[in-house]
């Protein structure tokens, strides 16, 4: 009872305080503490506090970093524009042409679902199916399309646009299939009964409409496989490591976390500055609109 | 300091908005009080504010002489009947009934009876463990209601109580509350934008104009003398004319209207020359062809019938191409055919205490 | 225009009509290829998990040679991850009750409040929904080091607690916004304090959001590596261990471990989902 009381008074605050310390505590400080350690020195076997931008200027002059944050750049445009050509046919069959509401929700559950199972396990699966020894070029050889086993499907990028569009697919789906159906269907019958026919009435009234879950998905997409290490670890390959990997093996095996915090610095604000916009397309759209 | 409310000098701001503009208020214990107006007029505020959901940005409110302006609605002995019902949908007819007194620390015996009791009042006695989704929207209706009065509040708030109504149902509850009204003896203040219903069911009627007071008084009172144009036109209807003075004598006042002359008997002349006077379509009759009458006359020609069931309302055109409409009710017998044909010439026949005095408003 | 409407005072009715339905039919028989191909996509892969985890054969080679169960006794037998799968319970029950602790109040507050920095706050909430994994757990690591914590179990916990709080955030704000605002207000009008207002009125109105959102972060956690991998220390969690498994190469056994996984979340997500559609029926 007395606590009841104690609760009561203090709701506003305790609502408020619980989460504002804890993203002090566990997110501005951390990130704090990482931009501190960029700056630091590297003097084997430890590290010493300093303020210079030695690392920043490695990652900058050193072409191997360059290079492999370009072609994270590029996989990660790559899983987001295959997921987006797949994921909206997809969304707008669902919306727009499946009158059967059961059937459009259990379809659309197909599509969640598989981000509640382990995605650690839906990236091995695809290095079990694609490997030398795997299970397509076994299969193409039981039906003789092949006489040796090949090695063009593991270990290399397309593997990983293949792995990663297969995990993220379903960021995509949900914010187009968000969108769409918040689309009132009067539109498109207005738009039908001005004379449009079905294309253009997409072209003019659907996808601009949709645009906001569009680029929605898309950040998601580009963001999650712009981080990622384990898919690349798995099936990429030695020319398929991405800025993740790089990043790991600074606080593994080379242990260098300057240049490692500074690597996940430039990571956090290229995600910032993907997320700022999106925002901003979002809100300019609107306006448009 | 004798009312039930008091409401002292209240303002509200929204950023740079205003909500509400030095509104003084008292209400009376026991009586039906309508605050009426349009939507954004402020109304709803100043119900919200009485129960405790809105904080004025300055004056003060008393309930029963005690400064309430800083208590939160829990603390507050006044209960609201909202809009939506906001009946708790995971609670039972009678949990939702008896959660108030819960709250109060009534016990579980004692509340379930008085819950009984308050269904009995609102005449739903068998519907203690249905759900809400499973009733009517007026029986939700009533069920708001007989969670807001169990409680025993000194005074009740009905935000819009029936517009979610459809309309026959609308006008039973109309009459139905104000008989509750007076079988509990508390106040009720209650916020529409119905006047139809604020005249039906209030002793007392604030029209409210952009977060001010426009008028406040008996519904007759504001349908025979309203004091501005605002108030005639959101109450009933009303006829306006532009008018001159010609002569003042006491409340008897003369006036040229197109070109023709009235008289007016009203307790408010405005002191400009040039004024706005207003007559209600029912207060003006279409003269017999066979009367002589001269005095009070206004000629005109007949433009149109419009049929309204129970009455018929006729437009005519005076001389300079002022429409005035004239609501009569149709007697035993007449038929439209008896009713004078477009074009002919009339004479209406206006009493001098149905003419409205009004300042003109630029 | 007028060629446009030349054509169509040509065209016979009936072959209008026919070639739209036609054009109709084409487009639909195209929408059904699509879904085929991402239901394909998705669900192929997870179809070979689970059945080569019952193949009699070490290697992965199309067809499958026989069944066993072989793969799963030798799982049952190991003890090593046997204590993983325990970790692994311990982090996402933990976290998961963190989450829920820090999340509903804050999506609360981003709900009911007005207050200085509300963007930033909403902002830095929901980062970790676009944030990879990597940089929450290397900017967690990097703090644990420089106060000198050291890594357990419990690091990976407050790692998970951080990285899954948009989750709740999000569910648990979406459900409070579509509760009408006036039953909290109706609650304080009959004499509630906020504090009974919250446990009498909102709570029982977001508890489907809650089990969800809960059981979505469960799962996540239990799943999680790329925080994981940076926090925790000599302790293995299940997708830990099953990562250090994959760098010796491809087994059964991690099919058997995976088929396992797969079949719990069904029941997971089925058990969401039942909830969730109660909660529609109960309301309209």
């Amino acid at each position: 009872m007395m606590s009841q009381a104690f609760f009561a008074r203090h709701a506003g605050k305790l609502v408020l305080g619980i989460p504002i310390l804890w993203i002090i505590l566990f997110m501005l400080v951390p990130y704090g503490v990482l931009l501190t350690y960029s700056f630091w020195l590297k003097k084997y076997p430890l590290f010493v506090p300093a303020f210079q931008f030695g690392n920043y200027w490695t990652l900058l002059s050193d072409p191997q970093y360059i290079k492999v944050l370009l072609r994270t750049l590029k996989i990660a445009a790559l899983v987001s524009a295959a997921s987006l050509l797949l994921a909206y046919p997809f969304a707008y069959y669902l919306v727009f042409r499946l009158k059967n509401t059961t059937m459009r929700l259990i379809l659309f559950m197909a599509v969640i679902a598989p981000l509640w199972i382990s995605y650690l396990l839906r990236a091995y699966v695809w290095k079990t199916i694609l490997g030398t020894e795997g299970i397509l070029n076994s299969f193409l050889m039981s039906i003789g399309m092949i006489d040796e086993p090949s090695g063009i499907f593991l270990y290399n990028q397309f593997a990983m646009v293949l792995t990663l569009t297969y995990i993220f697919i379903p960021f995509m789906v949900m914010p187009i299939y968000t969108a769409l159906e918040k689309i009132p269907p009067s539109f498109s019958e207005a738009s039908a009964d001005l004379g449009m026919s079905d294309f253009q009435t997409f072209l003019k009234v659907t996808l601009p409409l949709s645009m906001p879950g569009v680029v929605a998905g898309f950040t998601m997409t580009f963001c999650l496989s712009f981080g990622d290490f384990i898919a690349p670890f798995l099936v990429g390959g030695p020319d398929g490591q991405m800025v993740a990997n790089v990043m790991a093996s600074q606080f593994g095996s080379a242990l260098n976390w300057p240049l490692g915090s500074a690597l996940a610095v430039v990571m956090l604000i290229i995600v910032l500055s993907i997320i700022s916009l999106s925002d901003w397309f979002e809100q300019s759209g609107k306006v448009e609109l | 300091m004798s009312g039930i409310i008091e409401l002292r000098n209240i303002s509200k701001h929204f950023g740079s908005v205003i909500g509400i503009d030095h509104v003084d208020l008292s209400v009376e214990d026991g009586e039906f009080l309508t605050l009426l107006g349009p939507s954004g007029c402020g109304k709803s505020t100043l119900l919200r504010m009485i129960g405790g959901f809105e904080e004025p940005t300055t004056g003060s409110i008393f309930l029963s002489g005690q400064d309430v302006t800083d208590l939160p609605p829990q603390k507050r002995d006044v209960n609201m009947m909202f809009q939506d019902y906001a009946l708790f949908p995971h609670m039972t007819v009678g949990q939702n009934i008896a959660y108030g007194l819960k709250m109060k620390g009534v016990g579980k015996a004692d509340a379930l009876q008085k819950a009984k009791a308050a269904l009995e009042l609102v005449g739903l006695p068998d519907k203690i463990d249905q759900m809400p989704h499973q009733m009517s929207g007026g029986q939700r209706q009533r069920i708001a209601l007989a969670r807001a009065i169990v409680r025993e509040p000194k005074v009740l708030l009905l935000d819009e109580p029936l517009s979610a109504l459809d309309a026959n149902l609308r006008e039973q509850m109309q009459v139905e509350l104000k008989h509750i009204h007076d079988k509990l003896g508390i106040t009720f203040i209650m916020v529409t934008h119905d006047q139809r219903e604020a005249l039906v069911m209030s002793d007392r009627v604030i029209v409210m104009e952009r977060g001010r007071i426009a008028q406040d008084g008996s519904p007759q009172d504001l349908y025979e003398h309203p004091k501005t144009t605002y108030v005639a036109n959101f109450i009933g209807t009303t006829n306006f004319m532009p008018a001159r003075i010609t002569a003042r004598n006491g409340i008897e006042t003369h006036l040229e209207i197109a070109g023709q002359s009235l008289l007016a008997r009203y307790d408010r002349v405005p002191d400009t020359e040039n004024i706005q006077i207003g007559i209600r379509p029912e207060k003006a009759h279409i003269l017999d062809a066979e009367s002589t009458t001269k005095s009070n006359v206004l000629v005109g020609r007949v433009a149109e019938h419009i049929y309204h069931g129970s009455s018929l309302r006729t437009t005519i055109k005076l001389t300079d191409g002022i429409e005035f409409h004239i609501d009569a009710m149709l007697p035993l017998g007449m038929a439209r055919a008896d009713v004078s044909g477009i074009g002919a010439e009339v004479r209406i026949g206006i009493e001098p205490e149905n003419v409205f005095l009004f300042e003109r408003e630029g | 225009m007028s060629n446009a409407a030349l054509n169509h005072s040509t065209v016979p009715r009936k072959l209008r009509r026919s070639r739209a339905a036609r054009a109709r039919l084409a487009a639909d028989s195209g929408f059904v290829v699509i879904i085929s191909i991402v239901m394909a996509f998705l669900y192929v892969p997870i179809a070979i998990l689970v059945i080569f985890s019952f193949n009699d054969n070490r290697s992965l080679t199309w067809p499958p040679s026989g069944f066993t169960l072989n793969w799963y006794e030798k799982l049952f037998n190991n003890d090593q991850l046997l204590v993983a799968i325990g970790n692994s319970f311990y982090v996402a029950g933990c976290s998961t009750a963190l989450t829920l602790l820090v999340g509903v109040p804050a999506a609360m507050a981003l709900h009911r409040y007005r207050f200085p920095g509300k963007t930033v706050f909403r902002r830095l909430l929901l980062l970790p929904i676009a944030l990879p994994g990597i940089v929450t757990g290397i900017s967690m690591l990097n703090m644990f080091k420089m106060f000198g914590f050291n890594l357990s179990l419990e690091t990976v916990i407050v790692g998970h607690a951080t990285a899954l709080l948009a989750v709740v955030v999000t569910q648990v704000f979406a459900r409070l916004q579509r509760l009408p605002k006036s039953l909290a207000e109706a609650s304080s009008d009959l004499g509630a304090n906020p504090f009974q207002t919250f446990i009498h009125v909102t709570l029982p109105n977001i508890r489907t959001a809650l089990l969800g959102a809960g059981l979505l972060s469960f799962v996540l956690s239990f799943d999680e590596i790329p925080v994981t991998f940076f926090l925790t220390g000599r302790d293995n969690t299940l997708p830990m261990y099953i990562y250090s498994t994959m760098r010796r190469g491809v087994t059964p056994e991690i099919n058997a471990v995976g088929t396992l996984i797969v079949f719990t979340s069904l029941i997971l997500i089925t058990i969401s989902v039942v909830f969730t559609a109660r909660d529609w029926t109960g309301r309209k």
